[in-house]
């Protein structure tokens, strides 16, 4: 890793997590695995995803609290980016995808039968594991959600994007070229350009795939920071497979194998004393 | 493997590689090089005076006092040979009536054979076939003539067993001794003063419509009757295959048996005859659904247009699934629809690969000649008003190639012209498939930013 500061040499280790959080909204130390407090957003009961035959979600219960940082790591091919797209219901794209058991949003049932999918992702904003803009300008990118969710006016649609590029900490960056391409711009300025837009839409939730895996360290640090600013007004979900990453950014940890959810805490805690033997040896190392 | 025998695998494989690049690269040479050398003869000639009087009686084109004045130098030139000729049939006056029938039929060939070079003799009635009321146009062809003066054609049937051998007679042996003996020198003398050639570029090879099936003027109705047909299959044909491959590609499912069937159909459709679609047209088209009442452009251009809708569904289709799955992901998790998804990003960013097939499948429109044989085309025809393309034929490059190549009476007269027509074919198609490549380069990137 890069970054060569006080900050920087505590990231590398991952025995010592360091919780980025101001001191007040730590979560309050309780010793024993209850649920996260604060309103539920996103809860699963008996969840399951099948890929055809494949069980790659097995029977997952959890409740992630509003406005928190919740990271899910495990071991590649766990389930953790599976269980994430079923949220927003990205794996509708999936052939021969279907799910079974419970997974709602805000109490509502995301697979019900009266659930609008468009209005679905509209809530629920999600960034890509490849920065992935369009080949748009850069205007054109974070206007793209509000325009088709009915948002015409120049002013209004100029006040949208000012305000997405602000929030994801880019607009100092790329207000003198925002009519220009998008995939002009670096892979850390596009992977914030991405946030930007998803953020235009206004989500309540925002779901991140591995969102720094394609990123150099400095690029990565930045949505890091980025993610710890957008904590209290949005309830973030990122999937990492960085647990230093999940460490440094999250509120709760949920760790995954082999398609379970094997534990699930508060971020602190699960890095210190994890109650289960398999969150013990993944996270000292001893496989993943 | 051994080190040695696998270098050696290794460079055979190049050497044919290069080899067989070679070869055809020297094809092209071979094939392209006669097209453009003779094509370029209907553009680039050395024109007669006879060609600037059609220029400016037929045309309306060039400076009318001097082609009068080099038209008078010019007969200034011919009057010895007409002066002969007349001094010629006054002896014959005096001559005996079986020689005077001798040298009648002598006198008529050689009077042909001269009118094709310099046109109507003096004292001719009018001739009612354009082509008959100019002389040579072009200098090459009119040293060909020149023999046909010199020399008379003749067949040997002498010898029973075998059929008629074609032998020369020189023209000069049958007037020894006349008034005429001496044009057979002064004429090939004179020539160049009697036609006065000079290097010509004739651009309205291209821009001019043809007069008296293509003896004089250029091939501005082939020309435009090509760009008719194929701008109309383009208008049926892209419409329709760009939402048959938006269909194959985002909304049918993968692997079910309608969506494969009809995948078998499109692969089929792209291997069927062209022949059997120019039927096809014209049952079709035509005799069942009365587009027009005969043939017309517009059924020639529905008729291509199906001819190239599978080239067209098939280049769309790998268009759109070049496309990269982020940008589908990326604006269904904004909330996009599907339509909204295909319509905003999933098209333009496809764009170009669409219209590098559709640019490509117009030269494939553009170079069909079986199925305009039934539907549209016709040999000889005037070049078309727009609101005509609905109900009237037109004449177009690859059927007019054919045409005057096997059907037309002169065959030899109009060979520039032939060529000419396959070469403004060949440019056509040729710049066509680079504006592909132009377009191609060009969007690809702007969208590579």
């Amino acid at each position: 890793m890069a970054v060569v500061s006080e900050k920087g040499a505590a990231r590398v280790n991952p025995s010592v997590p360091v919780p980025s959080l101001p001191p007040s909204e730590r979560p309050p130390p309780d010793p024993a695995p209850a649920p996260p407090a604060g309103r539920i957003h996103v809860a699963a009961e008996g969840f399951s995803v099948f890929y055809a035959d494949v069980e790659a979600v097995r029977s997952v219960t959890l409740a992630i609290p509003q406005g928190r940082v919740t990271a899910i790591i495990g071991p590649s091919g766990c389930g953790k980016s599976t269980l994430l797209r079923a949220i927003n219901r990205m794996n509708d794209l999936i052939p021969g995808c279907r799910v079974s058991g419970r997974l709602t949003l805000d109490g509502e049932d995301v697979y019900g039968p009266q659930i609008d999918v468009t209005a679905l992702r509209q809530r629920v904003g999600m960034v890509f594991q490849k920065p992935n803009p369009f080949p748009k300008s850069v205007f054109d990118n974070v206007a793209f959600g509000p325009r088709i969710h009915g948002i015409r006016g120049r002013s209004q649609l100029e006040a949208v994007v000012e305000r997405s590029l602000r929030r994801a900490a880019l607009w100092g960056e790329v207000q003198d070229r925002l009519h220009e391409n998008a995939l002009g711009l670096s892979g850390g300025q596009q992977q914030r350009l991405c946030i930007a837009r998803a953020l235009a839409v206004q989500p309540e939730l925002l779901l991140m795939d591995e969102p720094t895996s394609a990123l150099d360290p400095i690029a990565a640090s930045r949505i890091e920071d980025l993610i710890d600013e957008l904590r209290g007004e949005y309830t973030v979900i990122i999937v990492t497979h960085n647990m230093q990453q999940a460490a440094r950014v999250s509120d709760l940890t949920a760790f995954m194998y082999m398609g379970e959810l094997v534990e699930f805490d508060a971020t602190s805690r699960l890095f210190t004393s994890p109650a289960q033997a398999r969150t013990q040896d993944y996270i000292t190392g001893r496989f993943g | 493997m051994q080190r040695g025998s696998r270098e050696l695998v290794d460079r055979a494989f190049t050497g044919v590689g290069l080899v067989s690049i070679v070869l055809l690269a020297a094809a092209l040479l071979t094939l392209l090089g006669p097209i453009v050398l003779r094509g370029l003869g209907a553009f680039v000639f050395r024109g007669t005076v006879e060609h600037r009087r059609v220029l400016l009686e037929q045309f309306g084109r060039g400076d009318t006092e001097e082609v009068q004045r080099e038209l008078a130098a010019a007969r200034a030139a011919r009057e010895p040979v007409y002066d002969m000729i007349a001094a010629f049939e006054r002896e014959m006056k005096q001559a005996g009536p079986a020689e005077r029938r001798a040298m009648g039929e002598s006198l008529d060939g050689l009077k042909a054979a001269l009118r094709e070079l310099l046109g109507p003799l003096p004292g001719d009635p009018d001739p009612p076939l354009l082509r008959l009321r100019f002389g040579q146009t072009r200098w090459d062809r009119a040293l060909v003539k020149l023999q046909s003066v010199l020399w008379r054609e003749q067949y040997d049937y002498s010898d029973p067993t075998v059929m008629g051998r074609k032998v020369l007679v020189p023209r000069a042996d049958e007037f020894r001794g006349t008034a005429l003996e001496p044009l057979f020198d002064r004429l090939p003398a004179e020539l160049e003063a009697m036609l006065r050639p000079r290097w010509t570029v004739y651009w309205g090879f291209l821009f001019d419509r043809s007069r008296d099936a293509h003896f004089f003027g250029g091939i501005w109705a082939e020309l435009l009757g090509t760009v008719y047909l194929t701008v109309g299959a383009v208008l049926f044909a892209v419409p329709m295959g760009v939402a048959s491959a938006i269909y194959l590609v985002e909304y049918a499912r993968e692997d079910s048996r309608p969506v494969r069937l009809l995948r078998t159909c499109i692969s089929t459709l792209a291997g069927v005859p062209s022949i059997v679609f120019g039927l096809f047209g014209l049952a079709f088209f035509i005799n069942t659904l009365h587009v027009s009442s005969s043939k017309s452009v517009l059924a020639g251009s529905l008729t291509l247009a199906i001819l190239i809708l599978p080239l067209v569904i098939r280049s769309a289709e790998e268009a759109l699934r070049a496309v990269p799955h982020t940008y589908k992901e990326a604006s269904l998790s904004l909330g996009a629809g599907r339509w909204r998804t295909v319509a905003t990003v999933i098209l333009p960013a496809a764009l170009p690969g669409i219209l590098t097939g559709v640019v490509i499948s117009m030269g494939r429109a553009a170079g069909e000649t079986a199925p305009i044989i039934f539907t549209a085309a016709v040999s000889v025809g005037q070049p078309l008003a727009l609101w005509e393309v609905f109900s009237r034929p037109t004449p177009a490059l690859p059927w007019n190639i054919y045409n005057l190549c096997s059907e037309h009476q002169a065959v030899d007269e109009i060979r520039h012209v032939q060529y000419g027509m396959v070469l403004t074919l060949v440019a056509l198609v040729l710049l066509l498939n680079s504006a592909a490549i132009f377009i191609r380069a060009r969007i690809s990137g702007r969208l590579r930013g």
